[in-house]
């Protein structure tokens, strides 16, 4: 099988970037997108050229480091998989296959098709938690929690944190993936204590890291590959207006709400 | 955002209930356009609070704009969107569109320098006047529609993002959306139709 | 002789003495430690979280761009804790006995009793933390039995219970960060180990986005990076795992504990093609529902529907009449091989066996299986392109865990002083053979309720000199980094790092995989050696060193496995037995199974760096509880 790439290269964060053209005979149905860009890379190498740079880890969709765009989308055109998942039966001999990095300014480039995606991180680190040290829990089944709740919390918190909902976007917004951390612990008992808080940190967070603002256009749960639905980002605004009503005036706001 | 938009909506279709009355003949349309402006007052708190609306909502239309270019300096050389209806990707289109609609509506019927025969304290003649130009008609109905694209969209967003959200009302609420966008469109399109096709003035 | 520092007393009472002969650190003095902790998965992301609460200064590394991409997310079955929720007789005494016997009795008892006490406490920590295990209508925790297991102990979230833990553990990790008790360093590969005056000081690391080489003292390190598996190439691992940190640590001094113990696990998706990168696992719990068979006839080419029931062999429901499918891993795989090398093997490359669902469907009804199996059929789908509810799915076995490890005691300090390390990185409490479900917990056992007492412990014994990063021995360990990556990139040969890679796989996978004998052994040796002198020669990695370069990473790390791969077979080669995982073909019963050879292999291997040939050091293996006993699943 033939394929023709389109990819984006880039040197490092401050080069500029432009698409470059490859072909390749050496593919095969059966592959995954990312072994495609195995063969291309071994067949670069050989002639001296550059590999592409692409992050991944797992290769079975769970890890969250794998993710370019494909001819406009991201993740490619199969709904519900990321790009490792991605086999080539997909496409037809003689393709042409556009790959670009996710854009958004919070997301630099770092390389080729390696985005930076440590705004993510900050993200969590500004309140998606449960604040419990370690030996200080209770039992278990000391707190019954209703199987829906529990169900709907796994939905949230199915997130793999790749980023594709940033880079489908048209706002390049987080909500989606900010959303579904908040539903995730928002739904359940241990998350309550710190409820509001969370919410007010977390949309302050992601507003400080340069995202967009959503409005609501749903192109991020269209392309999520573990489906989170647009409702966790309702359920933010919900739990953010409710927590800043409370709080309003104080500037418990940034402090330690 | 939501906010304004929700203000802008709710005077929207109070606007479309006034507007109807014209159904129902001069007599009645122009004394609500009297009882209208029998309280000064109330009627500037009312246009002040609308065009506040209005500046607060295109103010942060803008503020979304440069957030979205901002957010995203460098596109996509190709780009294809999966879910996104044609209304929410027209959002930046209708609404200045409608901006530029409202002016000239306002030129039109309320100052009176709309280019159309213009009467004081006759709001219907107005009306009737005004739709009888098919350009003016024309322009109306086209305005009409990308309103009732913006709100379409715009209904359900403000909804969302005030919180609202449920697995099984959510589908709920966009059909609301355009529905209630529907008849909008409908709503106000029936008049200068029924102008154009000179229904409303044999209606006395 | 290697003493593993075990508590003496009874076994129920020994974790509750040895912590409370532990030194304490006063708490207005642990800022003023320094602790490095490299991996962040569940052992080392919840080691560094609970480390930085405590108050000491962390700071924490992963390869990774973030914290919570650690191979742990992987982990789809669930994880043991014995709650007896179920009230199905379950207990902490009946985990420590599964466990033990489970690992065909090369594990330690004193360390295995002590994982299942703290079983009970990770499923509490991590319920606070906001883990959304399944759950009862009633609301209470729900569990599955798992891996053969005769009661109900198994706790998960849908197939998803290592991304759950592990987010559990990066979120409590991402408040240290924010709190500012632990400094994460994403993207940066731990390359050496700085061991001075006998006790580990630091390492040095790799920063994979500027390539700059930069050191980082410590009053203590503590590895928690993770299995070796890659060393076979095709494994279940994430693309990255690797071994460089505890070969580092191994080539500084500490011994590597019986590197040949690996898990195969006998549900993987086939093999499709020399392109092939890693290998999908399927979730064991298909064996409760699925019936594994091959064609009777060899080269039998029909399409499975073609085949009669009376012209297929269902060989392990055949040999095995009482556990029939749910036979442990290593013998499910074993018999999966064995039946492929007679010629029986189905799909293309004849290395695959069914795994057929018909018969269930047709007890239970589509709607039973799917809901019970649906997300994993769909995975399979997605990979084969075939429909697993219409055509047997097709199986194989696969590497998937390394009990082996670096060898540490019963406070997990290996034989550096300072240097402790825990997870899957160790030799680990699982033996000669892990059983389903036990990895997630032994990680979180190791990271929240081991080594924040253990490290104290070692720090308070203990004065430490200030040293700093132009200490000599900082200056070497920088210059043998710089070496080593300069040639790699001077090599300038023909051949790519996976290409290398891939051949050292398969070296160790017909050699050193399911089934080993002296003969393969020694020439697996001899072909490594050789592998390796022409990788040095005639690898082929572009680039330079200070930017990002993938093939560079990769090169360092496989220039280690070849080393490792080594060690691993003359591991095997020495140990002249069968056991769990570790199969030797001179060493079986009359009809096939593993003869362990108590007498002279009740030992742990830890192997020693001597610069020449490993050293072999025992640490003998004594059972006061459980008392060794031929397994049997007749
Ligand atoms: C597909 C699959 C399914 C599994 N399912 C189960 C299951 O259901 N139940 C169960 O109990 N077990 C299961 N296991 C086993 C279990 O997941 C692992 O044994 C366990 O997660 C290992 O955790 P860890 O913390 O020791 O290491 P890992 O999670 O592998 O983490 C290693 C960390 O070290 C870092 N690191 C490694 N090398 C370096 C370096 N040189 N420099 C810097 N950082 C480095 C990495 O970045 C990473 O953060 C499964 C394994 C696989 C492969
Ligand atoms: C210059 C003029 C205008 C511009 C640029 C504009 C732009 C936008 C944009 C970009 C949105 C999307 C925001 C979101 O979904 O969150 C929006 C929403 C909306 N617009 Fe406008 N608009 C304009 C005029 C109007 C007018 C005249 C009306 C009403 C008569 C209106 C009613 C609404 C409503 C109800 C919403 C939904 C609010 C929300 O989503 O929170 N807009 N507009
Ligand atoms: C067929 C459609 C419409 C008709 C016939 C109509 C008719 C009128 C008339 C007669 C007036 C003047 C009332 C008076 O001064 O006595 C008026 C005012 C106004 N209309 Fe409309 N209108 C229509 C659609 C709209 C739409 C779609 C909008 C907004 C998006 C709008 C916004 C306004 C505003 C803001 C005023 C000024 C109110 C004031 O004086 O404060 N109209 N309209
Ligand atoms: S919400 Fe979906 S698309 Fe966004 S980061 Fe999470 S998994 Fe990826
Ligand atoms: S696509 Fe963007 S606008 Fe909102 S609904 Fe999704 S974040
Ligand atoms: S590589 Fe892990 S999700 Fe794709």
């Amino acid at each position: 099988m033939k394929l023709t790439f389109h990819i984006w290269r880039q040197k490092n964060r401050n080069a500029p970037g432009a698409m470059a053209r490859y072909e390749s005979s050496n593919m095969n149905p059966d592959m995954s997108m990312l072994e495609a860009l195995d063969v291309l890379n071994d067949e670069l190498i050989l002639r001296g050229e550059d590999p592409v740079t692409f992050e991944h880890d797992c290769r079975e969709g769970i890890c969250g480091s794998c993710g370019f765009v494909i001819n406009g989308v991201a993740h490619g055109p199969m709904a519900k998989t990321t790009v490792c998942q991605l086999t080539l039966r997909h496409f037809k001999d003689g393709d042409e296959l556009f790959l670009e990095p996710w854009r958004s300014r919070a997301f630099p480039v770092l390389r080729d098709l390696m985005v930076d995606r440590g705004a993510f991180d900050r993200i969590i680190a500004a309140g998606g938690y449960c604040s419990v040290p370690a030996g200080s829990a209770p039992d278990g089944n000391a707190i019954p929690v209703p199987k829906t709740d529990a169900d709907r919390a796994m939905d949230a918190a199915a997130c793999i944190g790749c980023g594709a909902c940033v880079a489908a976007c048209p706002n390049a917004s987080a909500s989606l993936f900010t959303g579904a951390k908040i539903s995730h612990l928002g739904l359940l008992p241990q998350g309550q204590p710190e409820r509001d808080s969370r919410a007010l940190k977390m949309v302050l967070q992601m507003n400080e890291e340069k995202f967009g603002q959503c409005t609501n256009m749903g192109e991020c749960e269209a392309v999520c590959p573990k489906g989170i639905s647009i409702e966790v980002i309702a359920r933010m605004n919900r739990d953010y207006l409710k927590a800043s009503w409370k709080y309003r005036g104080a500037q418990a706001v940034s402090g330690d709400a | 955002m939501a906010v304004t938009g929700a203000l802008l909506v709710g005077f929207i279709f109070a606007h479309l209930a006034g507007n109807l009355q014209i159904f129902l003949g001069p007599d009645r349309f122009n004394g609500y356009a009297h009882a209208l402006k029998s309280i000064p007052e109330l009627l500037w708190v009312a246009r002040i609070v609308l065009l506040t609306a209005v500046i607060l909502h295109i103010w942060s239309a803008l503020q979304l704009m440069v957030l979205k270019n901002e957010a995203r300096p460098i596109g996509y050389e190709r780009h294809k969107m999966q879910a996104s209806t044609y209304a929410s990707r027209t959002m930046y289109w209708s609404g200045p569109i409608l901006a530029c609609f409202i002016i000239y509506h306002l030129l039109e019927f309320t100052v009176g320098v709309g280019g159309t025969a213009f009467v004081d304290a006759d709001a219907y003649g107005n009306v009737i006047n005004g739709f009888r130009v098919p350009v003016v008609s024309l322009f109306y109905i086209l305005s009409m529609g990308l309103l009732s694209l913006h709100l379409r969209h715009g209904i359900a967003s403000a909804v969302e993002s005030l919180g609202f959200s449920h697995p099984r009302h959510t589908p709920r609420i966009k059909l609301a959306s355009a529905i209630a966008a529907a008849l909008i469109f409908f709503g106000f399109v029936s008049i200068p139709v029924a102008v154009l096709a000179g229904v409303i003035p044999s209606i006395i | 002789m290697l003493d593993a520092k075990l508590p003496s007393g009874p076994i129920e009472k020994a974790w509750e003495k040895c912590r409370f002969e532990m030194k304490l650190v006063n708490p207005a003095n642990k800022r003023k430690y320094e602790i490095i902790v490299v991996g962040t998965g569940l052992a080392g992301g919840a080691g560094a979280a609970s480390l930085g609460e405590l108050g000491y200064n962390v700071k924490c590394f992963c390869f990774q761009d973030s914290p919570r991409r650690a191979h742990s997310i992987a982990a789809q079955g669930g994880i043991n804790a014995a709650k007896n929720y179920q009230n199905d007789g379950d207990s902490i005494y009946r985990l420590f006995y599964d466990t033990v016997k489970g690992g065909d009795f090369r594990a330690r008892e004193a360390n295995v009793y002590r994982l299942a006490e703290n079983s009970v406490k990770i499923i509490d920590q991590c319920v606070a933390q906001g883990v959304p295990f399944a759950r009862e209508y009633g609301g209470t925790l729900s569990n599955r039995s798992f891996g053969g297991a005769q009661v109900s102990r198994t706790f998960y979230a849908r197939g998803q219970t290592g991304q759950q833990l592990l987010l559990g553990a990066y979120q409590a990790l991402e408040r240290q960060i924010d709190a500012g008790t632990v400094k994460m360093y994403p993207r940066t590969e731990m390359l050496d180990l700085v061991v001075i005056d006998g006790r580990a000081r630091g390492i040095v690391t790799r920063n994979l986005v500027t390539g700059a080489i930069e050191c980082h003292v410590a009053d203590a390190v503590v590895l928690g990076t993770g299995g070796y598996g890659n060393v076979y190439y095709l494994s279940t691992n994430a693309k990255g795992s690797n071994a460089t940190a505890i070969w580092r640590a191994y080539k500084r001094g500490a011994m590597f504990g019986n590197p040949c113990f690996t898990q195969i696990h006998p549900t993987c998706i086939p093999v499709s093609g020399d392109y092939q990168s890693k290998l999908t696992l399927m979730s064991e719990s298909l064996r409760n529902d699925g019936r594994i068979w091959v064609p009777l006839q060899k080269g039998d080419k029909r399409s499975p529907d073609q085949i009669p029931e009376s012209e297929r062999d269902y060989y392990l429901e055949r040999r095995y009449p009482s556990f029939g499918n749910l036979v442990p891993r290593d013998v499910a795989s074993r018999n999966a091989k064995a039946v492929c090398d007679e010629g029986r093997g189905v799909g293309e490359h004849g290395l695959g066996v069914y795994l057929d669902f018909s018969a269930s469907i047709e007890r239970l009804g589509v709607d039973k299986i799917r809901e019970r199996y649906g997300n994993l059929f769909e995975m399979y789908e997605r990979i084969t392109d075939e429909d697993p509810y219409k055509v047997p799915m097709r199986i194989y076995p696969a590497i998937h865990y390394t009990m082996g490890g670096l060898w540490v005691d019963y406070q997990l300090m290996s034989t550096i002083p300072g240097l402790f390390v825990i997870g899957e990185a160790n030799f680990s409490d699982h033996g000669a053979n892990r059983l389903g479900a036990s990895a997630l917990m032994q990680g979180l056992s190791d990271g929240y309720f081991i080594i924040p007492y253990t490290l104290g412990n070692y720090l308070a014994s203990n004065k430490f000199e200030k040293v700093d990063a132009s200490h000599p021995e900082f200056a070497a360990a920088k210059d043998a980094v710089n070496q080593k990556t300069n040639a790699l990139l001077a090599a300038k040969g023909t051949r790519t790092v996976d290409s290398f890679h891939r051949e050292l796989g398969k070296i160790m996978w017909d050699e050193c995989g399911m089934s080993r004998n002296a003969a393969g052994l020694e020439s697996a040796i001899g072909r490594i050696r050789e592998l390796r002198e022409q990788y040095w020669r005639d690898v082929k990695v572009l680039g330079g060193n200070e930017e990002i370069n993938q093939s560079l990473e990769k090169a360092g790390r496989v220039a280690d496995f070849f080393e490792l791969g080594e060690l691993m077979c003359q591991d095997a080669l020495h140990r002249n037995e069968s056991c769990g995982g570790h199969f030797r073909e001179e060493y079986q019963t009359p009809d096939g199974e593993a003869q362990r050879d108590d007498e002279n292999f009740s030992y742990v291997a830890a192997w020693e760096y001597t610069g020449a040939e490993p050293k072999l050091n025992k640490e003998p293996l004594t059972f006061d509880y459980v008392h060794p006993s031929q397994r049997s699943y007749k």
